[in-house]
């Protein structure tokens, strides 16, 4: 059926003769993807699945491979564990200030990166150091900073604060980092929105006696909502997720648990599989419910690459 | 992190509009200062992480912007310990071996959804995307069992097929892009002339995707690169232990030597091809990360 709408759509002399020597078009197309599909069932769907399985058992702590069908049990032991539900604030705390704080540093800097024609390579340059510094590293930046006799934090404020061991304090120091180590990569998206935005529309206002303020607001940021909007969603889902930072910098201790770090300790030091893998089933669940957003914000975008 | 929003490689044509109508105008002084500031805020950290890379003994607890009696001790001990040495080496293979991979297997798949006329290729897009979402949680709780049982705990496999989990996903969406950037008619031209489908592929399409196939294997291999919860979970010696892992070990291991002199010398040292590959590509990792969100 499909094959009759391709010989109208193609239809001439040299499409027939090329048909007969190559491969027809849906049989390539389903050779060429289905490696892919295949590879992502393997790393992606059945690890998933296993671990879905995983986190409705018991395993005997005792006897290795012993285990027992525990139903709902793991999933009704995180959600009344009042640990998990700190992982699960620290988690939203971390993700709520450190978005916020990478949107309105990563907005003034692209602000910035635009207007500056001279040595905005330079910038864009010094700007990607942070993107391109690992995680593990940007960790020990923060750690050399901060931890007292190195660092020059407690100097500079005349403080003598245990950063890292201290409970608000914890927290803002990984904040702190993420946001230095991703608030240039926010800025890079909104500068790419700011450099589509055509400047015979800023001529125009400046002509209507428009103030640079009204600029701003009435031109600019409507016209940035969308690509602001989309890394917002995408920082969310890469700060629910956050792992590196706790888990090098506190140990995940001194209110930094997240949600990945309570779930890789439960199953990974404490060999609690059924709890660790049902913490990780929550987990994979709140990301996915804000992925879903995600992809329908973009979903423009992949009908746009879907078209023929 | 997987750092992408990546879609398209357009955003880097209207740039060149930008500057035309602003090249009059003299840039204000307050402008150099916002411009100081941000390069102060993206490199003091790293100049800090440096100054103490190079001071040992009492001058690392002295507090000083710089050191007083500068010295390489700390990189020299870092190029005698055999793990970080081994470290590297296990990290350059699982980040090659997972990006030439993902790039080879995801090519074929980006090419049929960005060329070729057939059904589902929305729900395959959006399946792709997705994926790149996943926690790595949700990957690395059912591994640390499974690995154990099938007996690749601790092993560069063991840690290439999770990182495959996000670089392919990665890899086929930064690529439909670029695919489907390159002009049809060349390769319709190529067809006409009696190539095959798969000829068109391989002479036309892969050699005019060749910046897009650069800039995915970038981005796979930094992202592959800097992967921590694998390979914190997934190993359990110095064998298969990547660059990450082993720098977060140097300081678990010696609590209290508190040896951050030689961690900050490893952190330099590490950190130096990835600036590099920045100062490089710097273009084409900008259009890669951010071409995504200018279309929305």
């Amino acid at each position: 059926m499909a094959e009759a709408t391709t010989s109208v759509t193609e239809a001439g002399p040299q499409q027939t003769q090329r048909r007969s020597k190559g491969l027809s078009e849906r049989r390539l197309a389903f050779l060429m993807v289905s490696p892919s599909m295949v590879l992502i069932a393997l790393v992606a769907a059945y690890p998933i699945g296993y671990g879905i399985w995983l986190s409705l058992h018991e395993y005997s702590v005792r006897v290795a491979g012993l285990s027992r069908w525990a139903g709902l049990r793991n999933y009704t032991t995180a959600l009344g564990d009042s640990e998990w539900w700190a992982a699960f604030t620290h988690t939203m705390i971390f993700a709520a200030s450190s978005v916020t704080l990478e949107l309105l540093i990563g907005l003034g800097m692209a602000m910035a990166m635009h207007a500056a024609f001279k040595g905005q390579g330079l910038l864009r340059t010094t700007v990607l150091v942070p993107w391109a510094v690992l995680t593990v590293v940007t960790a020990v930046m923060w750690r050399t900073m901060f931890e007292s006799p190195l660092g020059f934090v407690n100097t500079l404020l005349g403080t003598d604060t245990v950063w890292l061991g201290e409970e608000p304090y914890a927290l803002i120091v990984i904040i702190l980092a993420d946001v230095w180590k991703t608030a240039p990569f926010m800025a890079l998206l909104i500068l790419a929105g700011l450099q589509v935005i055509p400047s015979e529309i800023y001529e125009a206002a400046k002509v209507d006696g428009a103030t640079a303020w009204q600029r701003f607001t009435r031109i600019t940021l409507p016209l940035l909502t969308p690509a602001i909007l989309v890394a917002l969603i995408f920082r969310t889902l890469d700060a629910l997720r956050v792992f590196d930072l706790p888990f090098f910098l506190t140990n995940a201790k001194s209110g930094t648990s997240t949600l990945s770090t309570i779930a890789q300790e439960t199953f990974a030091s404490n060999r609690i599989y059924g709890l660790g893998s049902a913490m990780a089933v929550l987990t994979f669940l709140i990301v996915m419910a804000v992925s879903f957003i995600y992809i329908r914000t973009v979903g423009g975008n992949i009908r746009g690459l879907a078209e023929d | 992190m997987a750092a992408t929003t990546a879609e398209a490689p357009q955003a880097a044509a209207p740039r060149k509009k930008k500057g035309a109508g602003t090249a009059a105008v003299k840039t204000p002084w307050w402008l150099y200062v916002v411009v100081a500031a941000i390069v102060i805020f993206c490199l003091f950290p790293f100049y800090w992480m440096i100054n103490i890379s190079l001071k040992t003994g009492a001058d690392l607890t002295n507090g000083s912007a710089y050191p007083p009696n500068p010295t390489l001790k700390n990189y020299q001990s870092v190029f005698q310990n055999g793990d970080f040495t081994r470290a590297l080496l296990n990290s350059a293979v699982v980040s090659v071996v997972t990006t030439v991979a993902a790039l080879t297997v995801g090519s074929f798949c980006a090419y049929a959804l960005a060329r070729l006329r057939f059904k589902g290729k929305f729900p395959i897009l959006a399946l792709v995307l997705s994926i790149t979402t996943f926690p790595a949680i949700a990957i690395a709780a059912p591994l640390f069992r499974l690995w154990s049982d099938i007996g690749i705990f601790n092993t560069w496999i063991g840690l290439i097929i999770p990182n495959l989990t996000f670089a392919l996903p990665l890899a086929i969406y930064i690529l439909v892009s670029f695919f489907k950037e390159i002009p049809k008619d060349l390769e319709e031209a190529a067809l006409v002339d009696g190539a095959t489908y798969f000829q068109a592929f391989r002479k036309v399409v892969v050699p005019l995707a060749a910046p897009g196939l650069a800039t995915a294997g970038i981005l796979t291999f930094i992202g592959v690169w800097n992967e921590f919860l694998f390979a914190i979970t997934l190993t359990s010696s110095p064998k298969a232990r990547t660059v990450p892992a082993a720098i977060a070990f140097f300081t678990g291991s010696t609590q209290f030597e508190r040896p951050l002199g030689t961690v900050s010398a490893a952190s330099v040292i590490i950190s130096i091809p990835l600036i590099f590959l920045v100062l490089f590509f710097q273009k084409r990792i900008v259009a890669g990360l951010t071409a995504g969100a200018v279309k929305g």
